[in-house]
């Protein structure tokens, strides 16, 4: 194949296939407005159901915003340096890319290490997912956004292994941008669910 | 414990209809497996279709399951028939609730998601790649990825005939109803997981070809270019990305209340079961102009190119899909004007819904302005645009009746909802393809259909649609509601004896179109298309041979116009035969779309009998063969100039111009044995 890459490019066709980087962050984006609209459906939930407590608690009996604080803190922080992950990308330095990614995983990993430990203090107490329309709605919220934060953590582990194996090719610099607008996108959501849920639950 | 839920008591073998059921489709398939045996055609199978990632291919492999559905939810819908009108005055009839409830179930399931979904999405792929002068989709492994999805979910939904059984909720499956308490058996769940698996295929199709529109255009093609199928599909799709992960929520919610004890929707500890009505229908609603819209398309162009004419308002028809599309987000409601939200919420809800006759009314003048004047040739699909225009106008009509919410609480469940939304979507969305696809057969196959029994099939339909459906409105007035086993009323007797003839006729119609398809098969010869522009189109698929090669284009059209092709004809630059050919890229098969629908297959199943090891089985597979697919180096190569030489100077000959004394001049006048270029 390779004999003829040139020519394909003096083929004048601008919308080839060589320009697939592009079109893969495009497509990413779809996605990520898609799975927007599905985080807007667990909030519509939630604010639907949020009163309906039945016999179980609150969102002020059970939430401890200096905890959630910290949470939040470290999965703000892993994006500010999956950004300086992506600004080392561009300037092709392959081990400060490594760095920086292994110091965002490592924050993503406290953040979901908070969040399990969360959910299971609130399931040993009694406050599990069935015991009210509330913690139904708190838990499939919040637990969409950890899966989904769980899913980007497994994905930065393939791209740290191809980086260190391959390198910044073109392709490895594509994934990482999808990623880093992944990354990106579950911190906005985030910021989302502490206000509507936490917030305002323990105001 | 290592078989969850599934014992041998979920295979129904006690039960007569449905073994004979079973044992129909089982020696159908084996008959249909020992012939491909026979005829040693496995590797070509696998090889050429079922790993391909043809945009073509693709597109007939999804109107192939969309047709075989087609043939069991038709068969669903003349058990339904067959049963209302046997079981009347005190008679029961041949099912017995339980399984009547599931035939209904299964029917609308399988007709929306199963059948009308993959014909539209069959169409798309082959029409619209084609249309925009690109040569392949924008992700072409994804689309293969996003078939086998469907295939999986397909599966799972026929499976649940022969194991276990299928929902008995109406396809809708409110809760409380679906919730664990009243659904015990594992129907809903392969309902739930069958539609969770097929949305997520759609969702990326869509997002696929949003990125094809936007980024693969032939050079020159501006937006408002765009050929109106290509258009309205790119409605739809806009509709698709903003919709369908609503419906995964919502059924998502649902399983998790089944498996997990959650409460999203049940009865107690605060649920609110309403909230799945929104939900599912924020999806439903957006989900019929997903149908329908692309139907208006095929509509358009067919009815521009028999009329010889370039379409009336080509732009007032892409305003009018887009507000079709944004309206169609603000009407969901209209579906339970009797949950009590209240006058006000009801009259916005049902103001909203009639202004939508408003843009459909634009579309529908434009059909006729295109056709004035027009030398229209009575073709079969001239013959379902004709019959759509009739058939829909009556559906839009009586929904706009039922927005008005004081009629609604009359006529909410009747018969009447029934007829209406009929007359929407078979009128509406299954005439539309039925036309595309005589329309583009010839396109995708190099031979047209035998057009008289084409013509026998539309008049069967359309005389069998009013049969079946006219009675159901005056059902619905008689005050007989929806999803009734049997009936004790004899002023309804004469309407459903009715209507179930008008079923009948409708059998009578599918079996011209199957024998259609066989004799079409037998003369292809005779039916040849060997310029690739059988009915003098308009636009750049009909530019290329039929079958279009492989790449589409030897060379990359440039776009000036809005009717591209008709442009090319009219300066006499249609049939150029190129200098030289430039080297093409295309995207390598692969079978990796084949074991991931494969894999969820068997998550799917796992999950709706609780077999976790199977589970955990799948979903490695699956993440296992998305690893393989991401460290695949293998993806891609080209075509050398001397084979792209080769297949076009073989299409050129066909049409009877010598390549090797070929002149400029000659490049509007190969076409043997063909109509004149121009157009009126």
């Amino acid at each position: 194949m390779s004999t003829y890459v040139e020519h394909a490019h003096d083929a004048h066709d601008d919308h080839e296939h060589h320009d697939s980087g592009s079109q893969t962050v495009l497509g990413f984006w779809f996605y990520l407005m898609t799975d927007c609209i599905l985080f807007a459906t667990a909030f519509a939930a939630y604010a639907v159901l949020y009163r309906n407590v039945a016999t179980g608690v609150s969102g002020k009996e059970i939430f401890e915003l200096p905890y959630v604080m910290g949470e939040t803190a470290a999965l703000l922080l892993s994006s500010i340096t999956y950004g300086f992950a992506m600004i080392a990308g561009y300037k092709g330095n392959k081990s400060a890319v490594l760095g920086w990614l292994a110091v965002t995983f490592a924050c993503g990993a406290v953040f979901i290490g908070m969040e399990v430990n969360e959910f299971h203090h609130l399931i040993a107490e009694g406050h599990g997912p069935n015991v009210s329309a509330f913690l139904s709605s708190f838990f499939g919220l919040v637990g969409l956004h950890g899966l989904h934060v769980t899913a980007g953590l497994l994905w930065m582990a393939v791209m740290m292994f191809e980086v260190a194996k391959t390198g910044l090719t073109g392709r490895a610099m594509t994934r990482l941008s999808c990623l880093s607008l992944f990354w990106h996108f579950l911190d906005i959501v985030w910021i989302c669910v502490f206000t509507v849920v936490y917030l305002k639950g323990a105001m | 414990m290592l078989l969850g839920k599934l014992t041998l008591d979920a295979i129904p073998y006690k039960e007569p209809i449905i073994v004979a059921a079973l044992s129909g489709a089982g020696l159908m398939g084996l008959v249909v497996l020992a012939l491909i045996t026979k005829f040693g055609k496995w590797g070509y199978l696998w090889k050429e279709w079922l790993t391909s990632v043809d945009h073509k291919k693709i597109g007939v492999m999804y109107i192939v399951v969309a047709m075989i559905m087609l043939l069991r939810g038709f068969a669903d819908a003349l058990m339904m028939r067959a049963q209302l009108a046997m079981a009347t005055d005190g008679h029961l009839g041949v099912f017995p609730p339980e399984h009547y409830d599931q035939i209904f179930t299964a029917h609308g399931v399988i007709m929306i998601i199963f059948m009308a979904m993959p014909f539209m999405t069959g169409l798309m792929n082959i029409v619209v790649p084609l249309q925009i002068g690109a040569r392949d989709v924008a992700f072409p492994f994804l689309n293969s990825l996003s078939f086998w999805l469907l295939v999986s979910a397909v599966i799972l939904v026929n499976l649940s005939l022969g194991v276990g059984n299928f929902a008995r909720t109406g396809w809708v499956a409110y809760p409380p109803l679906s919730e664990l308490g009243f659904s015990p058996d594992v129907g809903v769940d392969y309902y739930t997981w069958a539609l969770q698996i097929s949305g997520i295929g759609t969702t990326l199709t869509a997002i696929n070809f949003l990125v094809t529109i936007i980024k693969m255009r032939a050079p020159g093609m501006k937006l408002m270019q765009m050929p109106i199928f290509t258009w309205t599909c790119t409605w739809a799709n806009v509709l698709i990305v903003a919709s369908f992960p609503i419906l995964t929520g919502a059924l998502a919610m649902l399983s998790l209340d089944r498996y997990l004890d959650f409460h999203f929707f049940t009865a107690e500890a605060g649920g609110n079961a309403m909230m799945y009505l929104n939900l599912f229908w924020a999806w439903g609603h957006p989900e019929v102009y997903i149908l329908v819209l692309p139907a208006f398309g095929i509509f358009s162009e067919v009815i521009s190119t028999f009329s010889g004419k370039r379409l009336f308002g080509h732009t007032s028809m892409i305003i009018a899909s887009g507000v079709i599309s944004v309206l169609g987000f603000m009407v969901w409601l209209h579906h339970f004007f009797t949950m009590g939200s209240g006058a006000d919420v009801n009259a916005f809800f049902g103001i909203a819904t009639m202004v939508i006759s408003v843009p459909t009314g634009v579309k529908l003048f434009n059909w006729l302005f295109t056709m004035y004047q027009g030398r229209i040739r009575f073709t079969p699909p001239v013959l379902w645009t004709m019959g759509f225009m009739v058939t829909f106008s009556i559906g839009g009509m009586t929904g706009v009746l039922m927005a008005v919410p004081g009629a609604d609480f009359v006529l909410h469940n009747s018969l009447f909802l029934i007829a209406h939304f009929h007359n929407t979507i078979i009128g509406g969305a299954v005439f539309g393809y039925l036309a595309g696809f005589s329309y583009w057969f010839p396109k995708a196959f190099g031979f047209k259909l035998n057009e008289k029994l084409g013509k026998a099939a539309f008049w069967f339909w359309q005389s069998g649609f009013m049969f079946a459906f006219i009675p159901l409105y005056i059902l619905g007035f008689l005050g007989m509601t929806r999803r009734l086993n049997h009936t004790d009323n004899p002023a309804w007797d004469p309407w459903l004896y009715i209507a179930c003839v008008g079923a009948v006729l409708i059998a009578c119609g599918i079996g011209c179109q199957l024998l259609q398809i066989v004799v079409s098969i037998r003369d292809r010869k005779k039916l040849a298309d060997v310029t690739g522009d059988p009915w003098n189109g308009h636009t750049l698929e009909w530019s290329t041979s039929s079958p279009p090669p492989f790449y589409n284009f030897a060379v990359v059209p440039h776009v000036h116009d809005i009717d591209a092709f008709t442009d090319m004809k009219e300066k006499g630059e249609a049939y150029k035969v190129p200098q030289k050919y430039a080297p093409i890229h295309m995207p390598s098969n692969t079978a990796t779309g084949v074991y991931i629908g494969g894999f969820t297959t068997l998550l799917g199943f796992a999950l709706i009998w609780h077999i976790w090891w199977l589970a955990i089985v799948g979903l490695v597979g699956i993440i296992g063969a998305m690893l393989a697919r991401a460290y695949d180096n293998n993806l891609d190569y080209y075509v050398q100039p001397d084979e792209v030489e080769a297949i076009e100077r073989a299409h050129f000959e066909n049409m009877g111009i010598d390549v090797d004394n070929y002149s400029e001049r000659d490049a509007d006048k190969p076409r043997r044995g063909s109509r004149p270029t121009t157009t009126a």
